[in-house]
């Protein structure tokens, strides 16, 4: 099991890439994280995406739909592809700290 | 960009590692519910892993992107021995009952419910969303002589009218998946 330090932690990381204990993210976590996907800057829109779904996994036990994602937290899907390129629902997960969606849509 | 967050290799039978999907072309053919969702499904799936996607409509698929059509699409209950009540596990439905008025519209109100409580969306809503990921709609230059459509009958996602050999230019590099 990889461990990963970030923003002063010691994370530990699944096979997959994605975090172990979603109660150890923190945005400097989250930032780390994106920086090494390839994302440099997570704005205000990134967070608003990343916390919904975090919501949404403290509550359910799994990640949002797509679908959910973008009509509840009122970021369009157009939006979304573009703050999260190649990928948004894998890439987002791993940035928000929540395990690999299990959906298909 | 560190390892583990990179996608697994897929190995083929000699070891070696296989080039990921880059981008796919899915043709639909059929305008059954059943015979659009798996289309929409896989394309927009395409679009959530990073994949380069488009679906071109041809035939009775073409009724999945026709405004006043879209939304109405039923599941076949003739000729469907794989029918069942209520779901896939119960009683087998022969197709004779099938044939009777209503049922293809009672099978659809069933399986629409239950893909409801999956979130996944009713085709008119689906198709949005998939053209809003970035996939293309193309449809069929041939069916829409046939059926007389004009650019009026359609979505407004449907990005261009493709012959055939329009189709094959625009899926170069692409997987094609025909449905």
């Amino acid at each position: 099991m990889p461990v990963l330090e970030l923003a002063g932690k010691s994370i530990s990381f699944n096979d997959e890439g994605f975090m172990e204990d979603h109660t150890q993210w923190d945005e400097n976590v989250a930032r780390e994280i994106a920086s090494k996907v390839g994302l440099e800057e997570l704005t205000d829109r990134h967070f608003k995406v990343l916390q919904f779904m975090r919501k949404a996994y403290e509550e359910n036990g799994t990640g949002p739909t797509i679908r959910a994602l973008t009509k509840q937290s009122g970021i369009p899907t157009k939006e979304l592809y573009e703050l999260f390129p190649n990928g948004p629902a894998k890439k987002a997960a791993r940035i928000a700290g929540i395990p690999k969606p299990q959906g298909c849509i | 960009m560190n390892d583990i967050f990179a996608d697994p290799e897929v190995l083929g039978t000699d070891n070696e590692a296989l080039e990921p999907i880059k981008k796919v072309s899915i043709v639909v053919s059929k305008g059954s519910l059943e015979g659009v969702y798996p289309a929409l499904i896989m394309a927009n799936g395409a679009r959530m892993e990073g994949i380069e996607a488009s679906i071109f409509f041809t035939f009775f698929g073409l009724h999945a992107i026709v405004k006043k059509k879209m939304d109405k699409l039923k599941v076949a209950t003739v000729g469907n021995p794989a029918l069942c009540v209520p779901d896939a596990m119960g009683m087998p439905m022969p197709t004779l009952l099938g044939a009777i008025p209503g049922m293809s519209a009672f099978a659809t109100h069933m399986m629409k419910a239950e893909m409801e409580k999956l979130d996944i969306p009713p085709v008119g809503e689906f198709i949005e969303m998939i053209h809003d990921a970035g996939a293309k709609i193309y449809s069929c230059k041939a069916t829409v002589d046939m059926f007389k459509l004009k650019p009026e009958d359609f979505c407004p996602q449907m990005d261009r009218v493709l012959t055939v050999g329009e189709f094959y230019q625009l899926s170069a590099g692409a997987q094609i998946i025909f449905t």
